[in-house]
């Protein structure tokens, strides 16, 4: 077993015990920080993967905007914080039945898969990725359409969000 | 090549040669050399921390016309020696019904998030954290999201409301001021072509970016005082009216971390503001005159860089110590009513005028770019102005109204 091996495992373990402590935990707040340790762990994987531009938006995005948006919405809403939740709600057994669905599907999926055996190739000397990225997203034969269309879906989810909050005296 | 030129390399290779020789095999001494390396880093960083206390007290004390911490050692140099034995001994307290894990969590994590930020800093050319990072720009908003998760959890688990109130505040504040503060990192990742921070730094041969973004280095600033939670931006400690905010039920060593946190994060802006926009670890360009080249040293460049964090955690100070807190719905309003909108178009500009400009003469960019942001700063001054005018008018007819039906 290489070094990389054993880190990947320590950190899918992390990120699999934050997640499970997510669902199990009583507490609403610590549930959303182990979210927080959850999506960290996934930004982990990303940098095993020399994939660092990723990983730095997983944090970016995850856990410095949604995942402190859950923790405001949290605080906001309860009267007390510190108070203990049932652990499961009557939708449990509907839950778990779906997650060991994915985790089976995903599992026969994959073995049918040559990549899961071999190796991948290493990535060459100088090769820019954020720069990849970039010229993929913004070139015609590229992404562009679907980039354009996803920032018009944005813009019109901001838009909607000021009409709802906006205050017409 | 000798220690003078690059220090770490001949360090690691000697050290190498002793752990190989010892029978440890080499990937084990390599990883070891670079736990030593971090550590060595982290270190030097926490004794500059306590030096950084001193320049702080020093620095408020000649603002303030007073002389400052004089009693202990030459200059009262050992006074922050005495500070933190203080801290040390003094009682750790934990309020009734605190959420103990998390409440001994955000200290640590709030320090953390600090000393990572030097990850990305290059010291020097050979003198890199992590190599060839090419995200460094986006790498200070990821630690600054983990600076505002612990916040949250100082202020949420020290069940205390004026706690709970400061943390929400801070919060707010820094949510919002990291969109100025991405948009202006975009601007020398413009002029450099890529947002590794080595690259920008060689970008700024022969000017520096300042001279090139005026209004964007302003910017910058005033975003990062907002993320430090400084005055005129430190509501989220506010003593008039929250008794010190998050922290308000720490004690000890603990309120130590967050002291000490704060005082490295302000000069590490100051190192941001150095890097980005004066050049970083380079000499102006002195370094690369035949009859200088014994500049090219780590020591000297190191030596800069930490000289330009200096200028740049003093202007922070010398703010901090001249200007009164703002309301926090003044705040946010210029943040998200000024700030924001003008730095997007600072942004548009830049990288249109950067596309006109890009083949001519260096001083015709240099002056297009330069006249560029004061325009701009000038017609987003103005906008203000009539704006701010305008509603100072109608409060004031408002009161005169009033007034009126008083009598």
């Amino acid at each position: 077993m290489t070094g990389e091996q054993i880190i990947f495992l320590l950190v899918a373990l992390f990120t699999l015990g934050s997640g499970l402590m997510v669902v199990i935990s009583r507490n609403l707040i610590h549930a959303a920080l182990w979210l927080v340790s959850a999506l960290f762990g996934v930004a982990v994987t990303y940098a095993l993967l020399s994939a660092a531009f990723l990983a730095v938006v997983q944090v970016v995005v995850y856990i410095g905007a949604i995942a402190i948006l859950f923790i405001f919405a949290v605080m906001l809403t309860r009267k007390d914080m510190r108070d203990q939740g049932p652990q499961m709600n009557a939708n449990w057994w509907f839950g778990a039945i779906l997650s060991v669905a994915v985790f089976a599907g995903l599992f026969f999926l994959l073995q049918g898969w040559s990549g899961l055996a071999g190796t991948a190739s290493a990535i060459p000397a100088g090769f820019d990725a954020i720069g990849e990225l970039g010229d993929a997203l913004t070139s015609p034969n590229g992404y562009v359409l679907p980039f354009e269309v996803a920032s018009v879906l944005l813009v019109a989810a901001l838009v909607g969000a000021v009409y709802v909050s906006f205050n017409r005296k | 090549m000798s220690f003078w030129t690059d220090p770490l390399k001949v360090t690691s290779d000697w050290l190498l040669g002793i752990f190989t020789g010892w029978g440890m095999p080499e990937i084990v001494a390599q990883i070891l050399i670079g736990f030593l390396g971090i550590f060595l880093l982290v270190a030097l960083l926490m004794v500059l921390d306590i030096f950084l206390v001193w320049i702080e007290r020093k620095v408020v004390a000649r603002f303030q016309d007073r002389i400052g911490p004089n009693r202990l050692g030459p200059w009262g140099l050992i006074q922050p020696f005495a500070d933190i034995i203080k801290l040390i001994i003094k009682e750790d307290t934990t309020p009734g019904g605190a959420d103990r894990v998390v409440y001994n969590i955000a200290p640590m994590l709030s320090m953390m998030s600090v000393l990572i930020l030097w990850a990305v800093i290059p010291l020097a050319p050979q003198i890199i954290g992590v190599e060839d990072l090419n995200i460094g720009a986006l790498y200070i908003i990821a630690a600054g999201a983990i600076g505002t998760l612990s916040i949250i959890m100082a202020g949420w688990s020290s069940n205390n409301k004026f706690a709970l109130i400061g943390a929400f505040r801070q919060v707010a504040v820094m949510v919002s001021f990291e969109i100025p503060m991405l948009t202006m990192l975009l601007i020398p990742t413009i002029f450099a072509g890529s947002m590794g921070f080595n690259a920008i730094i060689q970008a700024q041969y022969p000017l520096p970016f300042f001279l090139f973004a005026p209004l964007a280095a302003v910017i910058f600033l005033i975003a990062a005082i907002a993320e430090l939670g400084r005055a005129p931006f430190d509501m989220a400690e506010g003593e008039s009216e929250l008794v010190a905010g998050f922290n308000t039920e720490y004690s000890g060593m603990k309120f130590g971390m967050f002291y000490a946190g704060e005082l490295l994060h302000a000069f590490t802006f100051g190192g941001f503001m150095g890097i980005l926009f004066f050049g970083g670890y380079g000499l102006f360009g002195l370094e690369k005159i035949p009859a200088l080249a014994w500049l090219n040293s780590p020591f000297i460049h190191i030596f800069v860089l930490l000289a330009k964090a200096m200028f740049g955690y003093w202007i922070i100070m010398w703010i901090k110590y001249t200007l009164m807190r703002i309301r926090i719905d003044h705040m946010l309003a210029f943040n998200w009513k000024f700030l924001t909108p003008l730095s997007f178009v600072l942004l548009m500009v830049t990288a249109l005028m950067n596309a006109l400009l890009k083949g001519s003469a260096l001083w015709v960019y240099t002056l297009g770019m330069f006249l560029s942001n004061v325009v701009l700063g000038w017609i987003a001054l103005e906008v203000a102005r009539v704006y701010s005018r305008r509603e100072r008018a109608k409060v004031e007819g408002l009161k005169s109204v009033a007034e009126a039906a008083q009598h």
